[in-house]
Protein backbone atom coordinates (compact mmCIF):
# COMPACT_ATOMS: atom_id res chain seq x y z
CA UNK A 1 0.00 0.00 0.00
CA UNK A 2 2.55 2.36 0.80
CA UNK A 3 4.49 1.86 -2.45
CA UNK A 4 1.77 2.21 -4.28
CA UNK A 5 1.28 6.07 -2.45
CA UNK A 6 4.92 6.36 -3.17
CA UNK A 7 4.77 6.89 -6.77
CA UNK A 8 4.26 10.47 -7.99
CA UNK A 9 2.12 8.86 -11.00
CA UNK A 10 -0.54 7.59 -8.74
CA UNK A 11 -2.36 10.97 -8.04
CA UNK A 12 -2.27 11.91 -11.83
CA UNK A 13 -3.36 8.69 -12.64
CA UNK A 14 -6.17 8.91 -9.53
CA UNK A 15 -7.30 12.48 -11.04
CA UNK A 16 -7.27 11.55 -14.66
CA UNK A 17 -9.11 8.58 -13.51
CA UNK A 18 -11.88 10.51 -11.60
CA UNK A 19 -12.33 12.99 -14.32
CA UNK A 20 -12.79 9.88 -16.93
CA UNK A 21 -15.62 8.67 -14.66
CA UNK A 22 -16.91 12.22 -14.90
CA UNK A 23 -17.29 12.21 -18.50
CA UNK A 24 -18.81 8.64 -18.23
CA UNK A 25 -21.38 9.31 -15.03
CA UNK A 26 -22.50 12.87 -17.41
CA UNK A 27 -22.99 10.70 -20.79
CA UNK A 28 -24.86 7.79 -18.67
CA UNK A 29 -27.11 10.19 -17.14
CA UNK A 30 -27.82 12.36 -20.60
CA UNK A 31 -25.84 15.34 -19.50
CA UNK A 32 -27.94 15.94 -16.45
CA UNK A 33 -26.67 18.83 -14.65
CA UNK A 34 -25.00 17.46 -11.64
CA UNK A 35 -23.11 15.08 -13.50
CA UNK A 36 -20.30 17.66 -14.21
CA UNK A 37 -16.72 15.92 -14.79
CA UNK A 38 -15.16 18.40 -12.43
CA UNK A 39 -17.25 18.17 -9.67
CA UNK A 40 -17.57 14.40 -9.58
CA UNK A 41 -13.78 14.12 -10.03
CA UNK A 42 -13.52 16.70 -7.23
CA UNK A 43 -15.57 15.14 -4.94
CA UNK A 44 -14.11 11.54 -5.31
CA UNK A 45 -10.18 12.85 -5.52
CA UNK A 46 -10.58 14.92 -2.09
CA UNK A 47 -12.36 11.80 -0.49
CA UNK A 48 -8.81 9.56 -1.51
CA UNK A 49 -7.16 12.73 -0.46
CA UNK A 50 -8.83 12.74 2.74
CA UNK A 51 -9.22 8.80 3.43
CA UNK A 52 -5.51 8.23 2.42
CA UNK A 53 -3.90 10.98 4.80
CA UNK A 54 -1.91 12.66 1.96
CA UNK A 55 -0.80 16.28 2.44
CA UNK A 56 -2.60 19.04 0.45
CA UNK A 57 0.40 20.26 -1.12
CA UNK A 58 2.24 16.89 -2.19
CA UNK A 59 -0.92 16.21 -4.03
CA UNK A 60 -0.78 19.37 -5.87
CA UNK A 61 2.94 18.36 -6.46
CA UNK A 62 2.30 15.66 -8.09
CA UNK A 63 -0.77 17.20 -10.72
CA UNK A 64 0.80 20.32 -11.53
CA UNK A 65 0.90 18.89 -15.30
CA UNK A 66 -2.68 19.16 -15.22
CA UNK A 67 -2.65 22.77 -13.67
CA UNK A 68 0.06 23.69 -16.06
CA UNK A 69 -2.03 23.18 -19.04
CA UNK A 70 -4.69 25.79 -18.01
CA UNK A 71 -2.53 28.64 -19.12
CA UNK A 72 -1.93 27.37 -23.00
CA UNK A 73 -5.77 26.02 -22.72
CA UNK A 74 -6.90 29.84 -21.40
CA UNK A 75 -4.86 31.31 -24.40
CA UNK A 76 -6.55 28.96 -26.94
CA UNK A 77 -9.82 30.24 -26.10
CA UNK A 78 -9.43 33.11 -28.84
CA UNK A 79 -9.93 29.87 -31.25
CA UNK A 80 -13.72 29.69 -30.45
CA UNK A 81 -14.22 33.58 -30.13
CA UNK A 82 -12.41 34.14 -33.48
CA UNK A 83 -14.99 31.34 -35.08
CA UNK A 84 -17.67 33.90 -33.49
CA UNK A 85 -16.50 36.60 -34.20
CA UNK A 86 -19.07 37.77 -36.73
CA UNK A 87 -21.22 37.86 -33.69
CA UNK A 88 -19.47 40.80 -32.16
CA UNK A 89 -21.40 42.88 -34.20
CA UNK A 90 -23.52 45.34 -32.69
CA UNK A 91 -23.26 44.03 -29.39
CA UNK A 92 -19.54 45.41 -28.15
CA UNK A 93 -21.35 47.83 -26.24
CA UNK A 94 -23.95 45.89 -24.48
CA UNK A 95 -21.30 43.34 -23.60
CA UNK A 96 -18.58 45.84 -21.46
CA UNK A 97 -21.81 47.54 -20.26
CA UNK A 98 -22.87 44.27 -19.02
CA UNK A 99 -19.51 43.01 -17.81
CA UNK A 100 -18.61 45.82 -16.19
CA UNK A 101 -22.11 46.03 -14.37
CA UNK A 102 -21.86 42.60 -13.44
CA UNK A 103 -18.22 43.17 -12.28
CA UNK A 104 -19.70 45.66 -9.74
CA UNK A 105 -22.66 44.04 -8.56
CA UNK A 106 -20.85 40.66 -7.98
CA UNK A 107 -18.28 42.32 -5.60
CA UNK A 108 -20.67 45.04 -3.71
CA UNK A 109 -23.08 42.34 -3.11
CA UNK A 110 -20.36 39.55 -2.01
CA UNK A 111 -19.24 42.42 0.80
CA UNK A 112 -22.26 43.24 1.55
CA UNK A 113 -23.97 39.65 2.15
CA UNK A 114 -20.91 38.41 4.03
CA UNK A 115 -21.38 41.80 6.52
CA UNK A 116 -25.28 41.28 6.70
CA UNK A 117 -24.29 38.01 7.57
CA UNK A 118 -21.93 38.30 10.50
CA UNK A 119 -19.02 38.05 8.53
CA UNK A 120 -16.16 39.76 9.68
CA UNK A 121 -13.73 41.83 7.15
CA UNK A 122 -11.58 39.71 6.78
CA UNK A 123 -13.88 37.27 5.16
CA UNK A 124 -15.35 39.72 2.77
CA UNK A 125 -12.20 40.95 1.30
CA UNK A 126 -11.94 37.43 0.79
CA UNK A 127 -14.90 36.89 -1.01
CA UNK A 128 -15.05 40.30 -2.71
CA UNK A 129 -12.93 38.75 -5.88
CA UNK A 130 -14.83 35.33 -6.38
CA UNK A 131 -16.33 35.56 -9.82
CA UNK A 132 -12.64 35.65 -11.32
CA UNK A 133 -10.75 33.21 -13.06
CA UNK A 134 -8.94 31.83 -9.91
CA UNK A 135 -4.98 33.29 -10.17
CA UNK A 136 -6.47 36.95 -10.69
CA UNK A 137 -8.59 36.37 -7.64
CA UNK A 138 -6.16 35.42 -5.25
CA UNK A 139 -4.04 38.67 -6.69
CA UNK A 140 -7.14 40.82 -5.99
CA UNK A 141 -7.30 39.17 -2.26
CA UNK A 142 -3.65 40.36 -1.45
CA UNK A 143 -4.15 43.25 -3.19
CA UNK A 144 -7.36 43.82 -0.85
CA UNK A 145 -5.89 42.15 2.53
CA UNK A 146 -7.88 39.16 2.43
CA UNK A 147 -6.93 35.90 3.06
CA UNK A 148 -6.09 34.08 -0.89
CA UNK A 149 -6.40 30.50 0.03
CA UNK A 150 -9.53 31.23 1.55
CA UNK A 151 -10.17 32.95 -1.85
CA UNK A 152 -9.26 30.38 -3.45
CA UNK A 153 -11.31 27.81 -2.18
CA UNK A 154 -14.87 30.24 -2.72
CA UNK A 155 -13.77 31.17 -6.48
CA UNK A 156 -13.73 27.23 -7.16
CA UNK A 157 -16.88 26.82 -5.41
CA UNK A 158 -18.50 29.92 -7.64
CA UNK A 159 -17.46 28.04 -10.32
CA UNK A 160 -18.71 24.94 -9.70
CA UNK A 161 -22.24 26.62 -9.09
CA UNK A 162 -21.98 28.07 -12.32
CA UNK A 163 -20.93 24.31 -14.19
CA UNK A 164 -24.32 22.85 -12.52
CA UNK A 165 -26.68 25.40 -12.13
CA UNK A 166 -25.86 28.34 -14.83
CA UNK A 167 -27.57 27.48 -17.76
CA UNK A 168 -30.75 26.30 -15.74
CA UNK A 169 -30.60 29.62 -13.89
CA UNK A 170 -30.65 31.68 -17.06
CA UNK A 171 -33.52 30.10 -18.93
CA UNK A 172 -35.73 30.23 -15.69
CA UNK A 173 -34.81 34.10 -16.24
CA UNK A 174 -35.74 33.40 -19.71
CA UNK A 175 -32.63 34.12 -20.88
CA UNK A 176 -32.11 32.78 -24.52
CA UNK A 177 -29.86 34.92 -26.55
CA UNK A 178 -26.79 32.59 -26.68
CA UNK A 179 -24.13 35.11 -26.04
CA UNK A 180 -25.34 36.64 -23.41
CA UNK A 181 -26.18 33.39 -21.24
CA UNK A 182 -22.46 32.72 -22.16
CA UNK A 183 -21.40 36.21 -21.26
CA UNK A 184 -23.17 35.77 -17.78
CA UNK A 185 -21.39 32.23 -16.95
CA UNK A 186 -18.45 33.35 -17.72
CA UNK A 187 -18.81 36.52 -15.56
CA UNK A 188 -20.34 34.69 -12.60
CA UNK A 189 -18.15 31.42 -12.90
CA UNK A 190 -15.13 31.92 -14.52
CA UNK A 191 -13.01 28.91 -16.67
CA UNK A 192 -15.12 26.07 -14.94
CA UNK A 193 -18.57 28.04 -15.99
CA UNK A 194 -16.80 27.76 -19.62
CA UNK A 195 -15.54 24.47 -19.31
CA UNK A 196 -19.66 23.64 -19.53
CA UNK A 197 -20.60 25.99 -21.81
CA UNK A 198 -17.99 25.00 -24.18
CA UNK A 199 -19.48 21.29 -24.19
CA UNK A 200 -22.96 23.12 -24.28
CA UNK A 201 -22.90 25.60 -27.54
CA UNK A 202 -19.96 27.12 -29.40
CA UNK A 203 -21.95 30.20 -29.01
CA UNK A 204 -21.82 30.11 -25.27
CA UNK A 205 -18.47 28.83 -24.99
CA UNK A 206 -17.02 31.98 -27.36
CA UNK A 207 -18.72 34.61 -24.96
CA UNK A 208 -18.34 32.59 -21.47
CA UNK A 209 -14.44 32.57 -22.24
CA UNK A 210 -14.52 36.51 -23.82
CA UNK A 211 -16.57 37.53 -20.41
CA UNK A 212 -13.94 35.55 -17.91
CA UNK A 213 -11.09 37.51 -19.50
CA UNK A 214 -13.13 40.87 -19.36
CA UNK A 215 -14.39 40.15 -16.28
CA UNK A 216 -10.79 39.86 -14.84
CA UNK A 217 -9.86 43.03 -16.28
CA UNK A 218 -12.88 45.07 -14.88
CA UNK A 219 -12.97 43.08 -10.98
CA UNK A 220 -8.98 44.03 -10.32
CA UNK A 221 -10.27 47.86 -11.70
CA UNK A 222 -13.01 48.22 -9.81
CA UNK A 223 -12.63 45.93 -6.58
CA UNK A 224 -9.89 48.09 -4.44
CA UNK A 225 -12.71 51.04 -4.89
CA UNK A 226 -15.76 49.47 -4.07
CA UNK A 227 -14.17 48.00 -0.71
CA UNK A 228 -12.56 50.85 0.11
CA UNK A 229 -15.96 52.62 0.03
CA UNK A 230 -17.73 49.97 2.07
CA UNK A 231 -15.21 48.48 4.57
CA UNK B 1 -0.32 19.58 -32.81
CA UNK B 2 3.59 20.32 -32.28
CA UNK B 3 2.88 23.69 -34.23
CA UNK B 4 -0.58 24.61 -32.57
CA UNK B 5 1.04 24.20 -29.21
CA UNK B 6 3.79 26.27 -30.10
CA UNK B 7 1.67 28.98 -30.97
CA UNK B 8 -0.38 28.49 -27.86
CA UNK B 9 2.60 28.75 -25.35
CA UNK B 10 4.28 31.54 -27.26
CA UNK B 11 1.18 33.42 -27.06
CA UNK B 12 1.52 32.95 -23.23
CA UNK B 13 4.84 33.62 -23.02
CA UNK B 14 4.82 36.84 -24.68
CA UNK B 15 1.64 37.77 -22.62
CA UNK B 16 3.74 37.29 -19.33
CA UNK B 17 6.36 39.47 -20.94
CA UNK B 18 3.80 41.70 -21.31
CA UNK B 19 2.24 41.71 -17.54
CA UNK B 20 5.53 41.42 -15.84
CA UNK B 21 6.45 44.59 -17.93
CA UNK B 22 3.55 46.68 -17.93
CA UNK B 23 2.13 45.23 -14.56
CA UNK B 24 -1.73 45.29 -15.74
CA UNK B 25 -3.72 43.40 -13.22
CA UNK B 26 -4.66 40.28 -15.78
CA UNK B 27 -2.74 36.60 -15.77
CA UNK B 28 -0.59 36.40 -18.53
CA UNK B 29 -2.61 33.84 -20.65
CA UNK B 30 -5.57 36.73 -20.70
CA UNK B 31 -2.99 38.51 -22.50
CA UNK B 32 -2.19 35.64 -24.54
CA UNK B 33 -5.71 34.94 -25.28
CA UNK B 34 -6.02 38.48 -26.79
CA UNK B 35 -2.71 38.05 -28.48
CA UNK B 36 -3.60 34.81 -30.61
CA UNK B 37 -7.21 36.51 -31.21
CA UNK B 38 -5.36 39.10 -33.12
CA UNK B 39 -3.01 36.48 -34.69
CA UNK B 40 -5.81 34.68 -36.12
CA UNK B 41 -7.64 37.80 -37.15
CA UNK B 42 -4.52 38.94 -39.05
CA UNK B 43 -3.43 35.64 -40.73
CA UNK B 44 -7.10 34.16 -40.84
CA UNK B 45 -5.82 30.60 -41.21
CA UNK B 46 -8.13 27.93 -42.40
CA UNK B 47 -10.54 25.83 -40.30
CA UNK B 48 -7.98 22.90 -39.33
CA UNK B 49 -4.89 24.65 -38.71
CA UNK B 50 -2.68 23.17 -36.41
CA UNK B 51 -3.73 26.21 -33.91
CA UNK B 52 -7.70 25.30 -34.19
CA UNK B 53 -7.11 21.54 -34.09
CA UNK B 54 -4.62 22.03 -31.16
CA UNK B 55 -7.28 24.09 -29.34
CA UNK B 56 -10.23 22.16 -30.23
CA UNK B 57 -8.68 19.05 -28.39
CA UNK B 58 -8.12 20.81 -25.08
CA UNK B 59 -11.06 23.06 -24.77
CA UNK B 60 -13.47 20.00 -24.66
CA UNK B 61 -11.76 19.03 -21.22
CA UNK B 62 -11.41 22.06 -19.94
CA UNK B 63 -13.48 21.56 -16.53
CA UNK B 64 -10.67 18.89 -15.98
CA UNK B 65 -7.65 21.83 -15.41
CA UNK B 66 -9.63 22.62 -12.53
CA UNK B 67 -9.35 19.46 -10.50
CA UNK B 68 -6.25 19.64 -8.39
CA UNK B 69 -7.32 23.50 -7.31
CA UNK B 70 -10.86 21.72 -6.74
CA UNK B 71 -9.24 19.45 -4.12
CA UNK B 72 -7.64 22.60 -2.70
CA UNK B 73 -10.68 23.33 -1.28
CA UNK B 74 -10.93 20.29 1.50
CA UNK B 75 -7.72 21.43 2.49
CA UNK B 76 -8.76 24.77 3.17
CA UNK B 77 -12.21 23.86 4.65
CA UNK B 78 -11.07 24.21 8.31
CA UNK B 79 -10.88 27.90 8.25
CA UNK B 80 -14.50 28.26 6.93
CA UNK B 81 -16.29 26.22 9.60
CA UNK B 82 -17.04 28.99 11.83
CA UNK B 83 -18.26 31.14 9.55
CA UNK B 84 -20.47 28.70 6.65
CA UNK B 85 -23.42 29.56 6.74
CA UNK B 86 -22.36 33.59 5.98
CA UNK B 87 -20.25 32.24 3.40
CA UNK B 88 -22.52 29.74 1.67
CA UNK B 89 -25.30 32.40 1.26
CA UNK B 90 -23.16 34.88 0.25
CA UNK B 91 -21.61 32.85 -2.29
CA UNK B 92 -24.85 31.50 -3.75
CA UNK B 93 -26.64 34.99 -3.61
CA UNK B 94 -23.72 37.15 -4.78
CA UNK B 95 -23.51 34.87 -7.79
CA UNK B 96 -26.75 34.97 -8.81
CA UNK B 97 -26.86 38.52 -8.87
CA UNK B 98 -24.08 38.47 -10.97
CA UNK B 99 -25.28 36.06 -13.25
CA UNK B 100 -28.58 37.67 -13.69
CA UNK B 101 -27.37 41.16 -14.08
CA UNK B 102 -25.21 40.25 -16.68
CA UNK B 103 -27.36 37.95 -18.55
CA UNK B 104 -30.48 40.42 -18.37
CA UNK B 105 -28.63 43.76 -19.38
CA UNK B 106 -26.77 41.71 -22.24
CA UNK B 107 -30.28 40.19 -23.49
CA UNK B 108 -31.75 43.22 -23.18
CA UNK B 109 -29.26 45.93 -24.35
CA UNK B 110 -28.34 43.04 -27.61
CA UNK B 111 -31.96 42.38 -28.67
CA UNK B 112 -31.45 43.23 -32.14
CA UNK B 113 -28.99 41.45 -33.07
CA UNK B 114 -30.30 38.18 -30.86
CA UNK B 115 -28.60 35.10 -31.35
CA UNK B 116 -31.28 32.22 -30.30
CA UNK B 117 -31.19 28.85 -32.86
CA UNK B 118 -28.61 26.63 -32.43
CA UNK B 119 -26.47 27.59 -35.79
CA UNK B 120 -23.72 25.87 -36.80
CA UNK B 121 -20.44 27.52 -36.19
CA UNK B 122 -19.12 30.43 -38.80
CA UNK B 123 -22.26 31.31 -40.19
CA UNK B 124 -23.50 35.34 -39.89
CA UNK B 125 -26.32 35.80 -37.74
Amino acid sequence: MSALLDQPLLWLVVTLGAYRLGLWLRDRTGAHPLAQPVLVAIVLVATLVVLTDVDYASYADDTALITFVLGPATVALAVPLHRQLARLRGFVLPLLTAVTAGAVVSVTAAVGLVRLLGGDELLARSMAPKATTTPVAIAVSDTLGGLPPLTAAVTITAGILGAVAGPSVLSLLRIHDHRARGLAVGSASHGIGTGRMIVDHPVEGAFSGLAMGLTALATSLVAPLLVALML
Amino acid sequence: MLTGLLWLLGCQLVGQLVVDATGVPVPGPVIGMVLLLVVLVVRDPPGDSPVHRTADAVLPHLQLLFVPAGVGIVAYAGVLRDDLVAVLVALVGSWFLGLAVVGLLADRLGRRTRVVDAPDPGRGP
